[in-house]
């Protein structure tokens, strides 16, 4: 092992156990009775904003990678999605157990009459299959190719948050329409690096070098 | 398999419930073992004893249902002029001065004047009523208040014939109030009802809970509640009310009119266009419970809306 592998490799334990703090501050909040005089919508909400917050951290890493070149942050891009996955996970099962108790009647009435937990249950299903693929055997199996065209599924996951939380707000929408640009400068960006690729600048500005590194044929996302 | 009629069977020969079980019930039976372990982790105060209003009807108005702690009512609050998060009005009250207060009475009144609390307050007979109180977003307690009836007041002042509605005005005080610095409602919040509601023995004004002067974070020191309306018509921290003739419109109308209307009694049949009114969260229970018509107040209230469509005027 290189000196730069194992550094990286106790990089990654020490964001596993950041990234695992938000669940620790729940428990410990319930451990001392400090989850409001309404525990459940309490721990709804924090797991609710955990896994939107991932999500950005997770679309955060190609900008940041490209702009700054980051090389090294693609190594985290996998953890932070498995994240995302995990407190949306978390979220679900919030609302499945604690609130509505398996009322799966119920539940089902709420999924196709209530468009904010259509779009919530939509964006925890759209996940299922990009956490299923994650392991390297699987991105293997399926080819760069196949795989980067299915993970651009956390793009509609991304939206179907944001639009989710949007739809939820009594009255002050400022947070989830922060949320709600930050994703679109983050798929923005995309945008512009896709037509950049593509040479379409360089052809409206004839004359300049295209500007295209090899990183922008990469199969990443 | 044989199905015998239920008359043909001794009670001997009834399978037990625990191997009747079907594969539901048992998924069900499995995760009811799982709530304690939840209901522990999420209210692990319900172990500990508490000093809690006493239980029990006093008043034909009282519910006799298990009152809600001290602690909850003044810490799990919606008063978005204080911030719009359910902690923030206990975080952020605590600079606000509801001493000395003022109230403006106005409009189709005999009487208009601006009166100072104390004198409000005087001739009336101040008494404890334990009512249930529905938030619209879903959940709900029983609070312990101290107040007198609206309709004392209102016979005082003497309002004119062309009195139809009565409409309230919450304080502008952005340097004590940080929310009112936010845009994410029209200030001052108002709130208003008709005059036959305002004059409902339920309505009452309401200056303290548990038995002491209102805290900040619930509406100090003046406010209105109506129990079998949602909660945010009960207006917090008056500062007018006015007697108009016209349908006066209220903050929350003005938010959102296809999801707020003047009435907003509770009524599990009409839902939010977002969420179900079905069912509620009592604050401090772990299962949700049925939503009441008028939120259990029907006897009372029902017979002002015979003839309405509730469906349009919610």
């Amino acid at each position: 092992m290189t000196r730069s592998q194992w550094q990286i490799g106790l990089l990654k334990t020490a964001v596993f156990v950041l990234s695992l703090t938000p669940l620790g501050y729940l428990l410990w909040l319930a451990a001392t009775g400090d989850l409001s005089a309404n525990p459940i919508k309490t721990i709804t909400e924090e797991t609710g904003i955990w896994t939107l917050r991932f999500i950005v951290v997770t679309l955060s890493i190609t900008p940041l990678r490209k702009m700054f070149g980051w090389s090294k942050l693609a190594r985290f891009r996998r953890m932070f999605g498995l994240f995302a996955f995990f407190y949306g996970f978390l979220h679900f099962t919030t609302y499945v157990y604690l609130d509505q108790f398996f009322a799966f009647d119920e539940m089902l009435k709420d999924i196709a009459k209530r468009p904010f937990i259509t779009v919530g249950f939509t964006a925890f299903l759209l996940m299922i299959p990009l956490a299923l693929t994650s392991p390297n055997r699987v991105v293997r199996w399926m080819g760069g190719k196949r795989w980067q065209r299915l993970h651009r599924i956390v793009y509609a996951v991304a939206i179907c948050g944001v639009i989710h939380y949007l739809w939820l707000v009594k009255a002050d929408t400022s947070r989830p329409l922060r949320y709600g640009a930050v994703i679109a400068a983050l798929l923005l960006f995309r945008v512009w690096d896709y037509l950049r690729s593509k040479g379409v600048w360089r052809r409206l500005r004839p004359g300049q070098r295209p500007a295209v590194s090899q990183e922008f044929n990469s199969t990443q996302p | 398999m044989l199905i015998k009629r239920a008359d043909d069977l001794e009670s001997s020969e009834i399978t037990p419930e625990l191997l009747y079980f079907n594969r539901r019930d048992f998924i069900r039976a499995a995760a009811a073992a799982g709530v304690g372990v939840a209901s522990a982790l999420v209210f692990p105060e319900l172990s500990s004893a508490e000093d809690r209003w006493p239980k029990g009807k006093k008043g034909p108005y009282d519910t006799d249902e298990e009152v809600n702690t001290l602690k909850e009512i003044t810490s799990y609050n919606n008063f978005y002029e204080f911030g719009v998060d359910k902690s923030d009005p206990a975080a952020n009250a605590g600079r606000f001065q509801p001493k000395p207060w003022s109230v403006r009475i106005e409009g189709e009144v005999k009487k208009p004047a601006t009166y100072n609390l104390e004198d409000l307050l005087k001739p009336s007979k101040l008494e404890d009523r334990i009512y249930r109180m529905r938030c619209v977003e879903g959940w709900s307690m029983v609070v312990p208040w101290r107040g007198f009836p609206l309709a004392d007041l209102i016979k005082r002042v003497e309002p004119t014939s062309k009195a139809k509605y009565v409409t309230f005005e919450t304080l502008y005080r952005p340097e004590q109030m940080p929310g009112q610095k936010e845009r994410y409602l029209r200030w001052p919040y108002l709130e208003g009802l008709r005059l036959d509601e305002a004059m409902n023995p339920l309505a009452l004004l309401v200056t303290g809970l548990y038995g002491k002067d209102l805290p900040n974070q619930n509406g100090a020191p003046f406010r209105l509640v109506v129990p079998w309306k949602y909660g945010f018509k009960g207006i917090k921290s008056i500062v007018k009310i006015r007697f108009t003739d016209k349908e006066p419109q209220t903050t929350w109308m003005l938010a959102g009119p296809d999801e707020y209307g003047f009435y907003s009694n509770v009524n599990p049949d009409v839902d939010h266009p977002r969420w179900s009114q079905k069912t509620e969260r009592r604050i401090g229970e772990f299962f949700k419970r049925k939503t009441l018509p008028f939120n259990g107040y029907g006897d009372y209230v029902a017979s002002m809306y015979s003839g309405m469509d509730l469906r349009k005027n919610f």
